[in-house]
């Protein structure tokens, strides 16, 4: 394997870990509260987390140009305030892959946590358990397998983003460049052998993770037994 | 039926006042005081006994009442005052037993003994094993535990946290009658050794003779009789055979 394909497997690997990271402390709460709680605006939430599901990725990327660029809201703030430039760096990949991920961790965390039984949560707070524990020491752990597979749903699906990123981040080789942006720079190229590598990486890499996961589930099904 | 012998539970006034609740079509309306030491509900199916057990818990929210368990107020509406359900120390045992799947039956007797920080454990951990008989069972999963046996574990978690009350709801509704007389004899030796009031929840007035010193008769939510259980079995013998 060429250093040049070693990168881009690498950055594509960090950058998903990296947004898979970022979601899960606040797609793990937002699940839970959308799972067990009634709050004004709770449909309002519902509808904005899912809205990357079914919007075409380059909307939603153009969205997150508008608001990232230098002249947008959230983009303009942090450049005057922080000297911080997002789009077009690697930072942008790692937002835009999180935005498009972030309702696939929510939608599995949250079916986990309605499939565990409030009763034992409830005897759980007889026995003298605070809402802290309670969560920590019952719900999350019996929740652990749909909350886990939505994780690797949600790295999986960071590994293969690319209409969100290509807006947000560009497709500049060695800086920005995913696995996906790279396949299509190669064929755009007309670099057949070298997209094949990179189809191939892809595909390895999509396996390792779907497996990865089934083998913990499976170990953690036998655990439960 | 094992004969009922001298209830040794601690004397403790409970007293529920003016509660109320809406709970589906059945208008929950309790008013009485309830001395124990152990005390039997009975009635039907969706005469509001569930309700008023997780009204006493702390689980669920009345829209008034005032209830004194012993010396200490749990909830008093007119005050605004619901004491959250961790600190009510009141062991509930649910129909479902609600056991965790995930931990061993050691770690779910655990759970209840180290969540009371507040309140000094009067009971043993090996008093506790040693009356329901669970010491072989300590490092099994509860998924694979038969049915007498889950029974036990949830009796001995709820009184590993030592608490001021101990609630039944229906415990012996799912198993067959070989099963239901041998968990009766351990529920008068939890009543016997432990001195922990109780609140029995059945339908079957003859499980409350067995184990009550008091029956509460619930019916569409409303108290139709409370007094003795040899009294309520006369008058469901009498409604039965009318002369």
């Amino acid at each position: 394997m060429t250093a040049e394909l070693w990168q881009i497997t690498w950055f594509t690997i960090a950058v998903s870990a990296l947004s898979t990271a970022l979601i899960l402390p606040l797609g793990i709460p937002l699940a839970w509260l959308l799972a067990r709680k009634d709050w004004r605006g709770k449909s309002l939430v519902e509808t904005l987390v899912a809205l990357p599901l079914v919007l075409p990725p380059v909307a939603t990327g153009l969205i997150l140009l508008k608001l990232l660029g230098r002249r947008g809201p959230i983009g303009g703030f942090l450049e005057n305030s922080l000297g911080l430039q997002i789009v077009f760096t690697w930072k942008a990949v790692v937002i835009a892959i999180a935005v498009m991920s972030f309702p696939l961790l929510v939608r599995s965390a949250r079916i986990a946590f309605e499939e565990v039984s409030p009763r034992l949560e409830n005897v759980a707070r007889t026995l003298g358990a605070g809402p802290v524990r309670v969560f920590f020491s019952i719900t999350l752990p019996l929740a652990a397998r749909g909350v886990f597979a939505g994780s690797i749903l949600a790295f999986a699906r960071a590994l293969g983003e690319f209409g969100a990123t290509i807006l947000v981040a560009g497709n500049i080789p060695g800086k920005t460049s995913t696995l996906s942006l790279s396949i299509y720079n190669e064929i755009q190229l007309g670099h057949d052998d070298q997209a094949f590598a990179l189809l191939g990486i892809s595909v390895l890499l999509a396996f390792g993770a779907v497996w990865f996961s089934e083998w913990c589930l499976n170990k953690n099904r036998k655990a439960l037994r | 039926m094992v004969p009922k012998q001298k209830s040794e539970g601690t004397p403790l006034k409970i007293v529920l006042q003016n509660i109320s609740l809406q709970v589906g079509v059945v208008q929950l309306q309790i008013d009485t005081t309830l001395s124990g030491p152990s005390t039997g509900i009975f009635g039907p199916s969706g005469a509001g006994k569930t309700s008023l057990l997780e009204i006493i818990t702390g689980l669920k929210k009345p829209a008034s009442a005032f209830i004194q368990v012993g010396d200490r107020i749990m909830t008093n509406t007119s005050k605004h005052f619901h004491l959250p359900v961790q600190h009510r120390n009141i062991g509930y045992v649910p129909q479902d037993l609600a056991l965790f799947p995930h931990l061993s039956v050691r770690k779910n007797l655990a759970y209840g003994q180290q969540s009371t920080p507040e309140n000094q454990p009067t009971i043993a951990w090996e008093h506790v094993i040693e009356v329901l008989e669970i010491g072989d069972l300590l490092e099994r999963g509860t998924t694979s535990l038969s049915g007498g046996e889950k029974q036990r574990v949830a009796f001995a978690r709820a009184l590993m946290a030592s608490p001021r009350l101990l609630i039944l709801d229906e415990p012996l509704s799912s198993l067959d009658e070989t099963l239901k007389e041998k968990i009766v004899a351990y529920l008068t030796k939890i009543r016997n050794e432990f001195s922990i009031p109780m609140l029995y929840v059945s339908h079957n007035p003859e499980e409350i003779k067995c184990l009550c010193d008091e029956v509460v008769h619930l019916s569409q939510g409303k108290i139709i009789f409370q007094g003795s259980p040899a009294e309520l079995l006369t008058r469901k013998i009498s409604k039965f055979n009318p002369r």
